[in-house]
């Protein structure tokens, strides 16, 4: 697995597009560090940016890189290793380059700006573990819709449909419920619809740490109110790995009655 | 050394192999022809473990196949489409391939045989089709196995690199080995091939030499003897 892990890692990270991911996430923190001169409302910026962006990036990366090396796949799939070390290999090339992207794209404009010295570290640094979870979750879930979807155009029209279901129209559809059923006690209904979606939850994880009242909302609130801010961290930080444990039993699953 | 037992596989409603059987011999070169859709790739990826049958069994070297993975250091496979990842260079994919099998290569002298040194530090991305071909052959042709499967190699070869890989072909049927090829280039079956194995409607329509085939269908031209058992298909 780590032999796959790596080569692919080398691959992506020599690739144009991480080179491109990479430098737009350096001029974002220069910019928003730099010309807003106010840290706290540049993670807000960056948290914004964030939580809807890595989502797909890492489902466009995941879908493309399944397509593109289905071929080399093949070639691998007749060496003698497991099938599951080979896409796990590859899952985590993926995840990992992405990652590095992020962490180091914004990690590099937040240390010019001094930031070990200042308190907001560790809101920074919660942003980029939660960017991180998002690659892999997202990376996750596109590699199985890629397994199961034959024909490629389809497969990236569904890798699409599926990040733009949990980036906007599932907060569309959870809001509505919330007016529909606004005679209803929806504590418990609003807490589970947000662990239900890792986007919802990642983004209340950096508010309950900002703790910036004004934005959490609804749901951040009674996130709050039931949990308390520590618990409430640990809880959807479990939440959050749930949901990349998961899509990688899946995609093991798929793997063993997938014929290629 | 391979054989196939009632095997029966489907790819939803079409159904691809319906109850083959064949034994393979050790030694020899076997070309496994048919029309397109007949099943050959079906076939081959069955044995190499990337199609999983619906029914049957696969004994290679006395040992079923199905579900293990240990074999297939055992045997070279080349795949019909040379697709490798773009950013690494050839030297850095011959090493990985390497990596993956634990047993002795003489990739050196493949890579001088087809003319490879200028290219070992390029990225894959930026090859030809016909030398993405080479480094494919290179990739299988350079560990020392009892079987070698080729599916479709001579795509997108030059003359003379066409020439090497029938040598080597020939070479390795030399010592002893098994070799199983996929081709609809009648010529290369003719040069090569001790034996014709004929599919057809996921079942073995014919296996027999070519002189046995020339003879059952009255045809002195390998090319028309493959016609006439094709269009029995259309009839």
């Amino acid at each position: 697995m780590l032999k796959i892990l790596k080569y692919s890692f080398y691959d992506l990270m020599r690739s144009r597009w991480s080179y491109v991911y990479f430098i737009f996430y350096l001029i974002l923190g220069f910019v928003l560090l730099f010309l807003n001169n106010d840290v706290d409302k540049a993670v807000i910026t960056l948290m914004n940016i964030i939580i809807v962006l890595t989502p797909l990036i890492g489902t466009i990366f995941g879908v493309m890189y399944y397509y593109n090396s289905r071929e080399f796949t093949e070639l691998l799939l007749a060496q003698p290793i497991k099938r599951r070390k080979i896409f796990i290999g590859q899952y985590l090339g993926i995840s990992i380059s992405l990652s590095l992207s992020l962490v180091l794209g914004l990690g590099i404009p937040f240390i010019t700006y001094g930031l070990f010295r200042s308190t907001a570290i560790f809101d920074f640094g919660l942003l980029l573990v939660v960017g991180s979870f998002l690659n892999f979750i997202f990376v996750a879930l596109s590699y199985n819709i890629a397994l199961s979807t034959e024909n490629k155009i389809k497969g990236f029209g569904y890798a699409i449909l599926m990040w733009l279901f949990f980036a906007v129209v599932y907060d569309g559809v959870f809001l509505i419920s919330l007016v529909l059923f606004n005679d209803y006690p929806l504590d418990k209904f609003s807490l589970i619809t947000t662990m239900l979606n890792p986007i919802d939850l990642s983004r209340i994880l950096i508010l309950l740490k900002l703790d910036i009242s004004a934005l959490l909302g609804y749901t951040g609130a009674v996130f709050r109110k039931f949990f308390g801010t520590n618990m409430g961290m640990f809880l959807s930080m479990s939440v959050l790995t749930c949901w990349i444990l998961i899509p990688v039993l899946t995609m093991n699953k798929k793997l063993k009655k997938k014929d290629f | 050394m391979i054989e196939f037992k009632n095997l029966h596989k489907r790819f939803g409603k079409l159904t691809v192999l319906d109850g083959l059987d064949l034994a393979i011999d050790k030694g020899g070169i076997f070309a496994i022809l048919g029309p397109n859709g007949s099943g050959k790739t079906t076939l081959i990826k069955c044995l190499l473990g990337m199609v999983i049958p619906n029914k049957g069994e696969i004994l290679f070297n006395d040992k079923s196949v199905l579900r293990k993975w240990n074999y297939r250091n055992n045997l070279n496979y080349l795949p019909q489409i040379a697709n490798f990842p773009p950013n690494l260079t050839v030297s850095e994919l011959i090493k990985m391939v390497k990596n993956l099998r634990p047993k002795a290569s003489n990739e050196s002298e493949m890579i001088q045989l087809f003319g490879l040194q200028p290219f070992l530090n390029k990225k894959l991305g930026n090859l030809s089709g016909g030398t993405k071909q080479k480094v494919n052959i290179v990739l299988t042709f350079m560990f020392d196995s009892d079987l070698i499967i080729l599916d479709e190699p001579t795509t997108g070869l030059d003359p003379i690199a066409l020439i090497y890989l029938k040598d080597l072909i020939q070479k390795e049927k030399s010592k002893g080995k098994t070799i199983i090829i996929t081709t609809h280039i009648m010529s290369v079956v003719d040069e090569l091939a001790d034996e014709i194995v004929f599919l057809l409607d996921g079942k073995i329509y014919f296996k027999g030499s070519i002189e046995a085939l020339k003879e059952q269908t009255q045809n002195n031209n390998l090319e028309h003897a493959i016609a006439n058992l094709i269009s029995k298909q259309y009839a």
